[in-house]
């Protein structure tokens, strides 16, 4: 048994609590030993998923890299791990993402002028990169695990630190009442996730309790559902309905999904941009993964009876999220709706229950991350420039900080899914994918695609172009660390809109695995032409 | 051989790249740079096209297949390129005037100080539109297609600090996604109907689909024409689009992305043949547009919205021969060649008009330039001639043959559109004529610059600028005879989209006379309304038609009546609804279950916090407690 998978999340928590226990104060050689540490643990983390990956074999098992450690023999439990082709692309997402959040918001928890001295002023830097590491490695467990019950205690305890994170470190824009605003989003945030895992924790009992009456008492995810697949463990359809609920109610708020969004806007513009980048990228892709593993693999009748209503719910989603984004006056706000617009695609795309819309909505999950990280993580620079959130209070910044400008404009046209680009492969894919089982539903979904553009041009015109606006005036373009930042971030936008093979290749197999869970195959067309393979046909 | 096809984009690829991320040490040398990228890919497609000629006519198109792009089960997207005849004409076509451009543009651009980004656009721009011809597939042709959409978008918004350039260059780009919208979903359908988007296996099994397919996916390949073509319903970006600096008008709002629309739909005549309901979309589309552009060019006092009235109104005419079918693609594709001629030489001789007059664009502001730059006024005249269609000259030819070719369409309809297209021609040659007489004859109107007051002294243009100003008045006279002579650019294209004899209801000879004879009346009237008379420096009110046309026939009055208000009102509704109607909702209902008295500030206050956390003191006693009984 290998202990991989163990060490790539057991390296941050590790780190984080190193972190954390770093000698605190205020001195500024202090502050950077602590990111120095925080970013090294982030580095080897990636270096690990790199690792993964490549012992990771897309023809292989479903899991793979597995190891099981038995934790509460009496309930079946155990710390099982195992990596699919959808998780390992979302552990390649999160560290990624992770070093490069740090870079960003690399003097976001410095004291403000302030509070020197004060108790916060000490512990901030220290408490910030811990709690980003925690949240890293309690994501990654999440998309490792096998057992429902360690996915279940990981994907509640990540509010923890998230709820800290925005709560305690706000991006310093806001106005009088900013840190009224920022508790009452990092309540908001915490109410939410903690009633839909409230919801969810009763589902898991009762699955546990459903599968032991069925002499299967445990909670291991690959038995339970080659059980249900082979007919050993058959559970009442109204109760695999209502266990469905609860498990979908909890995703649906994490992803989030309309109308239980409302967390979301206030959580990402009230906290750091690179907090906001945690949630939206990182945080919340562990909502729509689990969709796709938990509710389709363990409850595939139920999901088939509910897929349409959740289609019509994500389609929604998409055109009530872009049509709120352009009427709003906050730069974060309106990357957050954007955002609400995007999950309707993956959630679209998942419950189309095709192998286009299961694969594009795991690559939305990859290319979203890294492109609105690409877009936020600029905004945020923009934002600490100039100390204002709002869209009124700029203009003609391509004038003065054209760099900034220019990879402004490269996040929003990835955001609206320009060919070419790493999100137009994804989100074509759910189109086509959803589109095939549900033509007006895929006809309406793509009248996301203009409303897309819409609020990122409309965006970019009113803060980079035009007169430049004053206080605009000799704003710094951006900084090599930014720039490092941005780069690798533009770069993989551009890379996996030309290339994504390395990802669907590692993809495909786990999406026919889950689609042949809930026993569905992909309308055939037609009139199919010949089949055609990678430049056969002449 | 058929390796150098990718090269062909990649070579301005590598151009853009280098402008775009090359730091200031480029900016010396980087609009050279992008020439020669230009020239490069200019060089790479006569090579391609000396060694096509080589070949038997049916061997000639090849396929290169470079990478499978988007495999997924059952989805299978390939980087592949295609090169027949048609793809050839139109890549000669991009990196032929693409070049001329670009050294036109190392005049016109020498004084901005952001030059090289602007040589960086244009070679991206060529990238994107060689990518769109040379497609195998329509998936990858819709990146191509974008593409150059995103290139129109960054350089008609390059003086971006002119709010209204800013608006026009995003105002084309959200019109243009509602066309791509098409091109989205005809992918879609031919996906389910076929399993398929390349265009090998999709027109090879187009036969099986039914009509009703065939005619949906044909509808929305229009929709895209329509957008990227800017043809009714789509067509209010364009006028706008003039805010791009001059070259940008004349090599992508004239010459060649502009009719990527016409591409589109000669590219699909497999499907558009066996869809007439289509079709006729298709042709009632283009007439409608030839004339709406037409009436707009004549009222337009500003050069360049007159030429864009011009190019929708000559954009249309190739739409109607799209439309149809085989008695009509070839001819449809010769105008656009012979266009791509005259209209970038037009637009090329009215920047070098606006060089010479403190980039001053109101025709009512001209008057009398032929004397002070004779050779501007010498090409732009040829320009003239060709697009009215003077006998001998290249638009002569090729639209007599569009105007031939409706007739031909048969029964009322065929006398519907050939009596539209004959008008047509007449109301072009009364703008055109109306464009020529007011900027280089007639007394001087001149008028100082209203912010230095310098008056404006017009002269010629480089020899930079001039240069490719004479080698398109070239093509402008003789590309249409040669074309015709001998069928040769018949013989050439048949083979890939077919050819129909055409057999209109009068004699071919007859509809010669009658549309020179339009042309000459067109010609006289504007001679007499604006060569004759005195042209006024303030406009007159003018008659109710004149004053919609000058509003480009009410388009923005009706798109922001119908979309842009209602559609405002919708967002700010949502977002009013999102804080108070749904998010109050909820917090009402967390207050209330939260037994706090329903207000909802108190959410905001130390109460509920603490209620959270001691919720989550909760969850962690129970994960506690289950990693104690570990033991048990």
């Amino acid at each position: 048994m290998s202990y991989l998978l163990t060490a790539t999340c057991a390296v941050p928590a590790a780190g984080a609590v190193v972190t954390a226990a770093l000698p605190a104060g205020n001195s500024e050689a202090r502050r950077r030993t602590t990111k120095a540490v925080a970013l090294a643990v982030s580095a080897a983390t990636l270096a690990l998923t790199a690792v993964v990956a490549a012992r990771f074999e897309p023809g292989g098992p479903r899991y793979q890299l597995t190891e099981s450690h038995s934790w509460i023999r009496s309930f079946g439990i155990s710390f099982s791990l195992g990596v699919d082709g959808i998780g390992a692309v979302l552990v390649l997402l999160t560290a990624v993402l992770v070093p490069l959040v740090m870079l960003a918001s690399w003097h976001d928890s410095d004291p403000a002028p302030a509070p020197e001295g004060s108790f916060e002023a000490k512990r901030r830097t220290q408490g910030f990169f811990a709690l980003i590491l925690a949240v890293e490695a309690m994501v990654l467990v999440s998309f490792l695990a096998t057992d429902v019950f360690v996915f279940y205690v990981f994907f509640e305890a990540m509010l923890i630190p998230m709820y800290f994170l925005i709560g305690g470190f706000g991006d310093r824009a806001g106005g009088p009442d900013a840190g009224k605003q920022r508790s009452y989003a990092a309540v908001k945030f915490l109410l939410y996730n903690l009633l839909g895992g409230l919801v969810m924790l009763a589902a898991v009992i009762g699955l546990y309790v459903v599968a032991a009456d069925q002499d299967l008492a445990t909670f291991d995810l690959p038995t339970l559902t080659n059980a249900i697949a082979d007919g050993k463990l058959a559970i009442d359809p109204t109760a695999e309905k209502a266990l469905f609920l609860g498990f979908f109610f909890a995703f649906a708020v994490k992803a989030p999904l309309w109308p239980l969004h409302t967390w979301l806007p206030n959580a990402m513009g009230e906290s750091t941009a690179g907090t906001a980048v945690l949630i939206t990228a990182v945080v919340d892709k562990v909502g729509t993964f689990a969709m796709l593993r938990y509710c389709l693999g363990l409850f595939p009748d139920a999901s088939k009876t509910f897929a349409p209503a959740i289609l019509v719910l994500s389609l929604i989603g998409i055109v009530y999220g872009a049509l709120v984004a352009i009427g709003q006056k906050d730069i974060k706000r309106l990357v957050a709706y954007a955002s609400i617009s995007h999950f309707g695609f993956i959630i679209m795309g998942i419950f189309a229950l095709t192998s286009q819309g299961q694969t594009g909505a795991t690559l939305y999950m990859v290319n979203h991350g890294i492109s609105t990280a690409a877009w936020m993580l600029v905004a945020g620079f923009l934002i600490s420039r100039r100390g204002s959130r709002l869209i009124a209070d700029y203009g003609g910044v391509q004038k003065v900080a054209p760099v900034l400008a220019g990879t402004f404009l490269i996040g929003g046209l990835a955001t609206l899914s320009l060919p070419g680009m790493a999100p137009f492969v994804s989100e074509f894919l759910v189109l086509v994918g959803t589109f095939s089982r549900y033509p007006a539903i895929g006809i309406a979904a793509t009248f996301g695609i203009v409303l897309a553009a819409l609020y990122a041009l409309l965006l970019y015109q009113r803060t980079m172009t035009g007169p430049v606006k004053p206080r605009m005036e000799g704003m710094p373009d951006l900084k090599v660390r930014e720039l490092a930042v941005v780069a690798p971030l533009v770069a993989l936008t551009l890379l996996l809109g030309v290339y994504p093979k390395p990802l669907t290749d590692m993809v495909n197999p786990a999406v026919d695995a889950t689609l042949s869970q809930v026993h569905q195959t992909d309308p055939a067309p037609a009139h199919p032409v010949a089949a055609t393979t990678g430049g056969e046909h002449e | 051989m058929n390796s150098l096809i990718p090269l062909l984009v990649a070579v301005p690829l590598a151009g853009a790249a280098l402008l775009l991320l090359g730091g200031r040490a480029l900016d010396r040398f980087g609009h050279w740079l992008g020439t020669l990228a230009a020239a490069g890919s200019f060089g790479i497609g006569l090579v391609l096209f000396a060694e096509m000629l080589g070949r038997p006519t049916d061997q000639r198109p090849v396929r290169e297949f470079l990478y499978s792009w988007i495999p997924v089960n059952g989805f299978q997207a390939d980087v592949a390129f295609q090169l027949d005849q048609l793809s050839m004409t139109f890549v000669l076509l991009i990196t032929g005037v693409g070049t001329l451009i670009h050294v036109y543009s190392t005049g016109y651009m020498a004084h901005d100080e952001r030059r090289r980004r602007f040589f960086g656009y244009l070679n991206l721009f060529l990238a994107a539109m060689l990518l769109l011809v040379l497609a195998d597939n329509y998936l990858l042709l819709y990146v191509g297609w974008e593409g150059v959409g995103l290139a129109s978008y960054l350089l008609i918004g390059f003086w971006q600090h002119k709010p209204s350039a800013a608006t026009a260059a995003k105002k084309a780009f959200i019109v243009n996604r509602v066309g791509d919208l098409g091109l989205s979903i005809a992918i879609m359908l031919m996906f389910v109907e076929f399993g398929s988007f390349a265009f090998g296996p999709v027109f090879g099994a187009a036969d099986d689909a039914s009509e009703g397919k065939l005619t949906a996916i044909g509808l929305m390949l229009l929709l895209a024409a329509c957008g990227k073509s800017a043809q009714v319903p789509l067509q209010s970006w364009l006028g706008d689009a003039m805010e791009g600096p001059t070259p940008v008008s004349a090599l992508i709002h004239a010459a060649t992305m502009v009719t990527a629309g016409v591409y589109l739909i000669t590219r699909s005549s497999a499907i558009f043949d066996l869809a007439p309901d289509a079709q006729t979309a298709v042709v009632a589309v283009g007439t409608v547009t030839l004339l709406f552009g037409a009436i707009v060019g004549c009222a337009k006092d500003d050069i360049k919205k007159a030429l864009a009235g011009s190019t929708m109104s000559q954009i249309g005419y190739m739409v109607l021969a799209a439309g149809l079918g085989p008695i009509g693609y070839v001819f449809a594709i010769m105008h656009l060649v012979t266009h791509g001629f005259f209209k970038a030489g037009l637009f090329l001789g009215a920047g070098s008009v606006m060089h010479g007059m403190n980039d001053e664009v109101n025709m009512r502001h001209y008057g009398g330039l032929r004397k002070y730059m004779p050779v501007t006024f010498a090409t732009f005249g040829l320009g003239y001639l060709a697009i009215i269609g003077f006998p001998g000259l290249s638009g002569f030819f090729s639209k007599d043959k569009i105007i031939e070719a409706a007739f031909s369409k048969g029964g009322t309809e065929g006398w519907i559109l050939g009596l539209c297209a004959l008008v047509g021609a007449a109301v072009t040659a009364f703008y055109m004529t109306r464009v020529m007489m007011m900027t280089f004859f007639g007394e001087k109107r001149w008028q100082p610059d209203p912010e230095t007051g310098e008056e404006p002294h017009p002269h010629e243009s480089p020899k930079v600028m001039t240069l490719p100003m004479v080698v398109l008045a070239v093509g402008s006279v003789f590309a249409g005879a040669l074309f015709t002579y001998g069928d040769a650019f018949l013989k050439w294209l048949e083979p890939v989209t077919g050819f129909e004899e055409g057999h209109p209801p009068i004699p071919a000879a007859a509809v010669t006379v009658l549309t020179t004879v339009c042309m000459l009346a067109g010609v006289g009237l504007a001679y007499t309304m604006y060569g004759r008379t005195r042209v006024p420096v303030t406009p007159p009110v003018g008659s109710a038609l004149t004053r919609a046309a000058r509003r480009d026939l009410l388009q923005d009055d009706f798109n922001h009546a119908v979309l842009v208000r209602p559609g405002s009102a919708l967002a700010a509704t949502l977002v009013w609804f999102d804080s108070r109607g749904l998010d109050g909702f909820v917090n009402g209902l967390a207050a209330t279950i939260g037994g706090v008295s329903g207000r909802l500030r108190r959410v905001q206050t130390g109460f509920v916090r603490t209620y959270a956390l001691s919720m989550f003191g909760g969850t962690l006693v129970l994960v506690a407690t289950t990693l104690l009984m570990r033991s048990v």
